[in-house]
């Protein structure tokens, strides 16, 4: 899992062209992203082949996740090519890493 | 065999921690099913806890940590699933408690599953879930550093967030649909909120829809005496408009209220035997941390009786081979007690058949069962089946059933 700051996010997500990219964006205070975390982890074993997996802690880069139409926890974005292939918000997740497993495998299945 | 628990408490906030922790420590054989990987319930996610008695410092995640020590130190069984339904076997005694993948069975069962921040259903509510409206704000407040935004909602919540939130942002509007000066909150709450620079408020209103672009830009506020709408310019809404229980997989099982939370008696029984409910998800007056542990350990303790009443009587009169005279009786009734004596002296010389004296003040379940509505009230059963029934209005009859 790479953790991004508002400095590599460029270059780590958007100018990353041999995989797509899943961003994991959180904070301290969003206690349903912590929980969540374990479990993105077990997926980032299970679809790292196709996908290069990184989390952002809004904390000290909220215009950056501003910026990315992110503006409330959970929330979870798989970039490809520097192009949004999709986003899970947080009524989406409804605190459940099985519909993270979901979202992640929809957009896998056609990478 | 399969195994068979002792209790079954569906959810893992206060209520159902406070339940497993009486039923483990009565020696009860306890499983607690959570839907989420940490226990804890909403309290989990709220941060700023200051009234469980006894805490005045810690944040929620910290005393449901606490909770859950509390359950281990016991040995109560954890599990995570989501359950889906509820079903009694044909006896009536034994559940089977089913989830997405499991089966499991119990003699009672504890619903805890609590409550969940309710939608208001306006538009543009959901299209910009994530992207400005919150029902969450310790998750989403950074977001917000130097805007301005909008909180719907009056009561405790409402108010609290609202507080907790002037930290992070520029200005909150609460939208109040009562009268000026009116709110839900408790006096405490609404006198910290007046005093605050940074919380204006807008009376007689609410938020008739969420706008925007990409992102929340403004909101439509509609004055409910006038039914005039106007545009409101913020770049976030929070709503804390009151939760929804999570009722809806034992819909058809157990009773509910019209808003559908779960009816109990102040034992925490519904209206099915040996299945019980605690905390949000009941129909009750107070929703906190403290009022669903008191009813997790009501339930729990009732459950414990509930198994009790319920293997005796299977064990001495339902499965009995020799026909039972079941004595229904009271030690602080004297009618009762002469009764009885008179009835085991009776019975002492002619004995085929078994005799089983039960309290009926404390089985009222089983008393009620049989219909017993006066004492003493004893009734000859045979095979599970009651024969005769003799009342304190025909005790001259006792002979003949004995």
């Amino acid at each position: 899992m790479i953790e991004l700051t508002k400095d590599n996010f460029e270059a780590e997500v958007l100018q990353c062209t041999d995989k797509a990219v899943f961003v994991d964006f959180w904070s301290d205070g969003c206690e349903v992203c912590l929980e969540l975390m374990p479990g993105v982890h077990e997926l980032e074993a299970k679809y790292s082949d196709k996908i290069k997996f990184a989390s952002l802690n809004i904390k000290g880069a909220r215009r950056l996740a501003i910026s990315q139409k992110v503006m409330g926890l959970p929330a979870m974005i798989i970039y490809s090519q520097g192009q949004v292939m999709g986003r899970i918000t947080p009524d989406e997740i409804d605190e459940s890493i099985d519909n993270v497993e979901s979202f992640i495998e929809s957009i896998y299945k056609n990478l | 065999m399969e195994k068979i628990y002792d209790t079954i408490i569906i959810g893992g906030g206060p209520g159902g921690l406070s339940a497993a922790i009486y039923a483990a420590r009565s020696k009860m054989r306890t499983l607690v099913i959570e839907q989420k990987r940490k226990t804890g319930g909403q309290a989990a996610t709220t941060s700023e806890m200051e009234n469980y008695p006894g805490f005045p410092s810690a944040s929620g995640p910290e005393i449901m940590d606490k909770f859950k020590e509390h359950c281990d130190k016991f040995g109560v069984e954890f599990t995570k699933g989501k359950v889906e339904k509820v079903e009694l076997e044909d006896d009536g005694f034994l559940k089977r408690i089913i989830t997405k993948d499991q089966t499991f069975v119990s003699k009672t069962v504890i619903i805890g599953t609590g409550a969940e921040p309710r939608v208001l259903g306006i538009r543009g509510e959901n299209t910009f879930r994530g992207r400005g409206v919150s029902y969450c704000a310790t998750c989403d407040a950074d977001f917000f550093e130097d805007l301005d935004i909008v909180v719907v909602g009056n009561g405790n919540t409402a108010v609290e967030e609202a507080i907790y939130l002037t930290k992070f942002v520029n200005k909150v509007t609460m939208i109040v649909i009562h009268d000026q000066g009116v709110m839900d909150a408790d006096k405490v709450a609404q006198e910290q909120a007046m005093e605050n620079e940074k919380i204006e408020f807008i009376w007689n209103s609410t938020v008739s829809e969420i706008g925007g672009e990409d992102m929340v830009d403004h909101v439509m506020i509609k004055n409910v005496k006038t039914g005039h709408a106007e545009k409101f310019a913020c770049d976030g809404v929070f709503m804390f408009v009151g939760t929804v229980p999570r009722s809806s997989f034992v819909e058809g099982l157990v009773e509910l209220s019209p808003q559908k939370y779960i009816k109990v008696n102040e034992r925490m029984e519904t209206n099915v035997p040996g299945i019980f409910a605690c905390g949000d998800v009941t129909d009750k007056f107070l929703r906190q941390v403290v009022t669903a542990a008191g009813d997790g350990a009501v339930a729990a303790v009732v459950a414990e009786k509930y198994i009790e009443e319920e293997e005796n009587w299977n064990k001495k009169v339902k499965n009995s081979v020799d026909p039972v005279l079941v004595a229904f009786w009271s030690p602080i009734d004297s009618v009762s007690m002469d009764a009885m004596s008179e009835l085991e002296k009776m019975h002492s010389v002619q004995a085929s058949t078994k005799l089983v004296k039960i309290d009926a003040y404390k089985n009222q379940r089983i008393a009620s069962k049989y219909g017993v509505s006066n004492i003493p009230t004893i009734l000859r059963i045979e095979n599970g089946q009651v024969k005769n029934i003799v009342t304190s209005n025909n005790m001259n009859d006792l002979k003949k059933i004995i």
